[in-house]
């Protein structure tokens, strides 16, 4: 039978880690430092909240907008943490984590044919974000010797009469790239100049290592024109539990509750009740795994240093972004080689954006021991190849 | 450096180097800091924390005793080290409530423990009374749950 499919859909590039899944998974003993998830578990208080809310019979649809309790612990969350208010009621939408949040806003604020930059590299999914909806992403090419950081004169250069909004994402995935706030208003200033929607995706907050994480909407002139996107997915380890929030503008967080309510309706309840335990009493614990992770960072970077791939230094996240230039490879066929002779699985430069051709990402959400055998046969691979 | 006995306590088996680059400290001073510990006794030894419930039906069978002593002049030291000495007593701890002391005490099986305390423990001097509970299963101990390492159950590959 023929399907006359969307064009839309069927003109998206397949995900280049997807690509990659696929080969990794036909394999044994594979050490992988593909995984953009924590490996540590929840935590058990955590776990046992949620264990226990399912006990007690609560199985039900919540709000649209989110379990109030959760917006209002939220609210007061945010607004002990970074001094930003934002209303419980009307500025704050829970949903299944930050990927819907993210797919909302898109369809929220943009006309067909309106722009939205975004810095390169960046998450796989965000073009394809922005193109689903209508949109156009506009990808602004970073350099390694700026450590991959947005500079406002990149803005200048890239924005339009079309460009509509803006689409930041620090600490950043997968370059673990982060902002001093001085750098930060910097670019507040040349985003206010051009009047752009900013779409802040901040999902790594809690794991910022040299700085201490400015939320972007605290900034001169930001909140009225910020779309704050969070979760706990990363900070707490509750990738599974599915929840994320956004918090901006009344007009535009309706806007976006409009489509939810049609196509998601809520986010779970279980994760949402096991969110507000996390915020209430998941500090210790986040701290943490915080600590660990920033371990992990010093002894990978400097090891990959160490045996030639050339990293800078990451700020934030779990990744490290290493370039492979001094080898003979790309970036596809170096993780291919690596992956067949050694058996370690890293992710190519290029899943995060056509010019980061000549990189791969690592991931640190691994063990130490891991993370100790993954470099020896790295180091092993260089020698011989 | 504290962080230094953290991540020691866990992993003893890490280099000075590995330490060094983890703590973002240079190797020099982390190699003074662990024999600075070691001389101080504050690192008392280096050990490999072994699951006997994974060995098996060869294990040694361990045992709680709760030990009541009659109060003696200068405190409980000298009647703690006594008991102590025994190579049997694997820890012994002082506690406030109902009983004194806390031994747990290592033998082949219930006879040998049985036999070690009617023929040394209770014969010690000041020593009033034992109650012995036998350990049945160990779930956790020291902070590691007492379970083969599950395997890494995420997604090789994820975005």
């Amino acid at each position: 039978m023929k399907f006359n499919l969307s064009k839309t859909v069927l003109n998206l590039p397949p995900s280049g880690i997807r690509v990659f899944f696929d080969i990794v998974l036909g394999m044994k003993d594979v050490v992988s430092l593909g995984v953009g998830e924590p490996d540590f578990p929840t935590p058990w208080h955590i776990r046992e909240t949620a264990i226990h809310s399912i006990e007690a019979g609560d199985t039900s649809y919540t709000s649209n907008m989110g379990y109030f309790a959760l917006r209002r612990v939220l609210g007061k969350h945010l607004k002990q943490k970074f001094s930003l208010t934002y209303n419980p009621d009307k500025e704050i939408l829970i949903t299944v984590g930050v990927s819907e949040a993210m797919d909302l806003v898109m369809r929220a604020i943009l006309n067909p044919g309106d722009k939205v930059l975004m810095v390169e590299p960046h998450y796989v999914s965000y073009p394809a974000v922005v193109t689903l909806a209508g949109g156009i992403p506009v990808a602004i090419k970073t350099k390694k010797e700026n450590s991959f950081k947005l500079k406002p004169t990149d803005i200048e250069k890239y924005v339009d009469k079309k460009t509509k909004a803006i689409l930041l994402n620090y600490p950043c995935n997968p370059t673990g790239t982060s902002y001093s706030k001085a750098e930060l208003i910097a670019l507040a200033k040349i985003i206010n100049k051009h009047d752009l929607l900013v779409i802040s995706d901040e999902i790594y907050d809690m794991l910022s290592y040299n700085y201490k994480h400015t939320m972007f909407a605290t900034l001169p002139g930001m909140k009225k024109r910020t779309i704050y996107l969070n979760g706990f997915s990363k900070g707490y380890a509750m990738t599974g539990f599915r929840i994320g929030y956004a918090c901006g503008p009344e007009q535009i967080i309706d806007a976006m509750n409009r489509i939810h309510q049609y196509t998601i309706l809520c986010a779970p309840i279980t994760g949402q009740k096991a969110a507000i335990e996390a915020l209430e009493h998941g500090e210790k614990e986040a701290l943490k795994m915080a600590k660990e992770y920033n371990r992990r960072r010093r002894f990978v970077v400097n090891r990959l240093n160490e045996i030639g791939l050339n990293c800078h230094v990451p700020e934030g996240a779990f990744y490290a972004f290493p370039s492979i230039e001094n080898t003979k490879y790309s970036s596809m066929e170096f993780s291919m080689q690596l992956l067949e002779k050694e058996k370690v699985a890293v992710v190519p430069g290029t899943a995060f954006g056509e010019s980061c051709e000549g990189f791969i990402r690592i991931s640190y959400a691994s063990s130490m021991e891991n993370l100790q055998e993954a470099m020896l046969r790295i180091e092993h691979f260089l020698k011989k190849n | 450096m504290k962080e230094l006995l953290e991540i020691l306590e866990n992993n003893a088996k890490l280099t000075p180097k590995e330490i060094s680059l983890m703590l973002g400290k240079d190797e020099k001073s982390v190699i003074k800091e662990i024999k600075k510990y070691e001389d101080k006794g504050i690192i008392l030894k280096y050990k490999a924390v072994i699951n006997q419930e994974a060995l098996g039906q060869s294990q040694e069978v361990r045992a709680l005793i709760e030990v009541q002593v009659s109060p003696q002049r200068g405190g409980f030291d000298s009647i703690a080290e006594r008991i102590y000495r025994f190579p049997e007593v694997k820890s012994c701890y002082l506690l406030s409530g109902g009983f004194d002391l806390l031994l747990i005490v290592e033998g082949k099986d219930i006879h040998d423990v049985a036999k070690f305390v009617s023929e040394k423990l209770s014969c010690i001097e000041h020593v009033r009374g034992t109650v012995t509970h036998f350990i049945l299963k160990k779930y956790k101990e020291d902070g590691e749950i007492l379970k083969v390492k599950e395997k890494d159950k995420r997604l090789s590959v994820t975005p």
